[in-house]
């Protein structure tokens, strides 16, 4: 079956409008879909692949996600490492996905030397660079809860201060700005009942469909997988190889639209194209 | 054809797409923005092409303007400027016309506010309207367009508990966020690729307007277009074109501007800047009217390098206007223009007329460079600073502000 995701205890489905919070109810982000939604949303322009399915009642359809993320200020600010520290203590945990995560969908020109805001920071606003090295080397998927991954942040720059006593007096040329997030996740009720139409869609996905379905994903599947080998391992059939491929996508750098190439690509059955 | 089609045809269907689909579970919500001035100044640029497009995707939505007179006007200008760091001291007079002007107009518009699901009020002339409105069902947010990192003391301590009562409060940048005791959104603004000021232009009209302003096509140009406030620096501007000009003696200066009618100290400015630029022909100081867009939009593109040379900026439109129009932006290194203008890809962030000397030699020596970083602040502009994003994160927050204390929404 499809991996529904561990969706957090601040998690709010909402089926009919804005209903009151209160009301809100659970339902899994990605899970089979009616027969009749898989039928009606299936890649119509790939009738090969759709002939090639295995009946509804086998096969979850891949239901399509889209999503927008805004960001919240958090009143928390950093000049100096110290501070990063406290910030770091203090901020609510949803900043620390932001600042891991969530700025893949914000405004950026260049690309991602870093995979976390915190490195960068670290490397370019005060100019240290082996500190900034050795945060980048966090790998935000290797923790469970983000409280692990917190710890994880201050153990090393609590190991960089104790190891060379200057870089408590470093004060940067910019702040770092703490922010949290919310995000508003919309069902775009397109369907995909066969992984060979996938190679297909994929293209036609938003960048922020991407985001969902391939970043945010690791922080609700199970194994810290994306939605894609999440719903590969429900579908009859071995997709060890297309399962391999999306593995070996490595997600933290680059642009959302070169991602979507490369995953394009892996259900296409060729290698990474951002490598 | 509808507007959500000719923003698709220009930002792409799939967009538009998105649009809607977030929209769907606000449809038939009622919003109100409101701000102080219909003509003029970024804020109202922005309402005239947001009300009607999130109308178009299902909303009920309306767009309000306060009514004042001068003295009113002249405190809301001290206000603004005290928000951005001059030291203002309010008089008990100031304080009194704001107040009252501000319950005047809540006898008009309260049943509007008090009634609408969602009420935006934009920047500090309007902010005393919540106080007056105590039935007020929905949820208000204070959109602050300007930088706040900042503010002079005792004029955010005279704001500051007229704003603090908001549901939720917006700024353009994480760094403009003041401590307010709750949710502080951070949204940066957005330029119409629709409206007269930034369609594309045929080159006669480009020519034309060089013809009417005596500009010569075959000498460089720079070209500033803002306000006359001394936070846009137009005599710094003025001082770098002298001292770029002793290496490049043909350039030419263009400082076009308007007034607004919330802001009382431009005449006083545009007297300042014109005794800067003395008797130097090759000096344009343009005084144009608030509906001049396409005149704006042609000396944009009839620019080599837009300036923008601000010592406080909100955001910035007029950076992200040059942009779009691939010309190269020198800004000063303040507020939004920090997001959209990235040293050696886009154009240059200075701090003083010096550097703005130095940059503009630099570019107006490589063509070339000066071409390509066109074409890549135009594409910066078209990924993130269009309309469609900032209307999406407007429904991104009219869908979070329902709900509150959850980070994770899901539109079933």
């Amino acid at each position: 079956m499809a991996d529904t995701g561990a969706i957090g205890k601040d998690t709010i489905i909402l089926t009919q409008g804005l209903a009151p919070a209160g009301s809100a109810r659970y339902a899994p982000a990605l899970g089979p879909s009616p027969p009749a939604a898989a039928a009606r949303a299936g890649l119509s322009r790939n009738p090969a692949a759709m002939e090639r399915e295995p009946s509804a009642a086998e096969v979850p359809a891949f239901a399509v996600k889209d999503c927008t993320l805004i960001a919240i200020a958090t009143g928390l600010k950093a000049w100096t490492l110290g501070e990063l520290m406290s910030g770091i203590q203090r901020a609510p945990a949803d900043s620390l996905y932001y600042h891991f995560w969530g700025t893949l969908l914000q405004a950026s020109f260049e690309e991602r030397e870093y995979n976390n805001e915190f490195a960068a920071w670290v490397r370019y606003a005060l100019h240290e660079h082996a500190l900034a090295e050795r945060l980048a080397a966090i790998d935000p998927t290797g923790y469970d809860e983000l409280e692990a991954m917190r710890d994880e942040l201050l153990e090393i720059l609590d190991a960089g201060l104790q190891a060379a006593e200057h870089l408590a007096w470093l004060r940067s040329t910019e702040p770092f700005e703490f922010l949290r997030h919310q995000i508003v996740v919309f069902d775009t009720e397109r369907r995909v009942a066969h992984p060979d139409a996938m190679a297909e869609l994929v293209p036609t996905l938003s960048a922020s469909s991407i985001f969902y379905h391939f970043i945010d994903a690791r922080r609700r599947n199970s194994n810290h997988r994306d939605d894609f080998r999440a719903w590969l391992d429900g579908v009859p059939g071995d997709h060890a190889d297309a399962c391999g491929r999306l593995a070996g996508i490595d997600p933290w750098f680059g642009q959302l639209t070169e991602l979507r190439g490369a995953i394009a690509a892996a259900f296409a059955g060729n290698d990474d194209t951002l490598q | 054809m509808s507007l959500l089609d000719d923003y698709a045809a220009v930002a792409g269907p799939e967009v538009i797409d998105r649009l809607r689909q977030l929209a769907r579970p606000l449809a038939g919500r009622t919003v109100v923005h409101v701000n102080s001035t219909r003509l003029g100044g970024g804020v109202a640029e922005i309402l005239a092409k947001l009300v009607p497009l999130t109308r178009e995707l299902g909303l009920d939505v309306r767009w309000e303007v306060i009514d004042g007179d001068g003295p009113f006007f002249e405190t809301t200008k001290a206000i603004h400027n005290g928000l951005q760091g001059r030291p203002v001291e309010l008089s008990e007079a100031q304080r009194r016309a704001y107040e009252d002007t501000l319950a005047r107009n809540a006898e008009r518009l309260r049943p509007m506010l008090e009634a609408a699901d969602y009420v935006f009020i934009h920047d500090p002339q309007p902010a005393a309207l919540l106080a007056h409105c105590p039935n007020r069902t929905g949820r208000w947010t204070w959109r602050c367009h300007i930088d706040l990192s900042q503010p002079f003391r005792s004029t955010w301590r005279y704001l500051r508990p007229l704003v603090r009562g908001f549901d939720a409060s917006v700024f353009s940048l994480a760094g403009f966020a003041r401590d307010l005791g709750h949710p502080e959104y951070i949204i940066p603004p957005s330029i119409d690729p629709l409206s007269p000021k930034n369609i594309d232009l045929e080159p006669a009209e480009i020519d034309a307007v060089r013809a009417r302003f005596g500009l010569d096509p075959a000498r460089p140009l720079l070209v500033q277009v803002s306000r006359f406030d001394r936070f846009k620096d137009p005599v710094g501007v003025i001082a770098a074109y002298r001292m770029a000009r002793r290496l490049v003696p043909a350039l030419q200066l263009v400082l076009a501007g308007g007034t607004a009618s919330d802001d009382p100290e431009g005449e006083a400015v545009l007297h300042e800047v014109r005794a800067a630029a003395g008797d130097d022909p090759d000096i344009h100081v343009l005084l144009l009217p608030p509906d001049a867009h396409r005149t704006i939009n042609a000396l944009q593109r009839a620019a080599d390098i837009v300036m923008q040379k601000s010592l406080r900026e909100g955001f910035g439109l007029t950076v992200t206007e040059g942009l779009w129009k691939g010309r190269p932006v020198i800004g000063g290194d303040t507020g939004g223009i920090r997001l959209q203008v990235v040293d050696h890809h886009t154009g240059y962030r200075v701090s003083t007329p010096e550097g703005a000397a130095l940059r503009v030699r630099y570019l107006m020596r490589h063509p070339r460079r000066r071409a390509a970083m066109g074409e890549t602040a135009r594409a910066f502009v078209r990924d993130h600073f269009l309309i469609t994003r900032q209307a999406r994160e407007y429904l991104t927050l009219m869908v979070a502000l329902a709900h509150a204390d959850g980070n994770r929404i899901e539109l079933g």
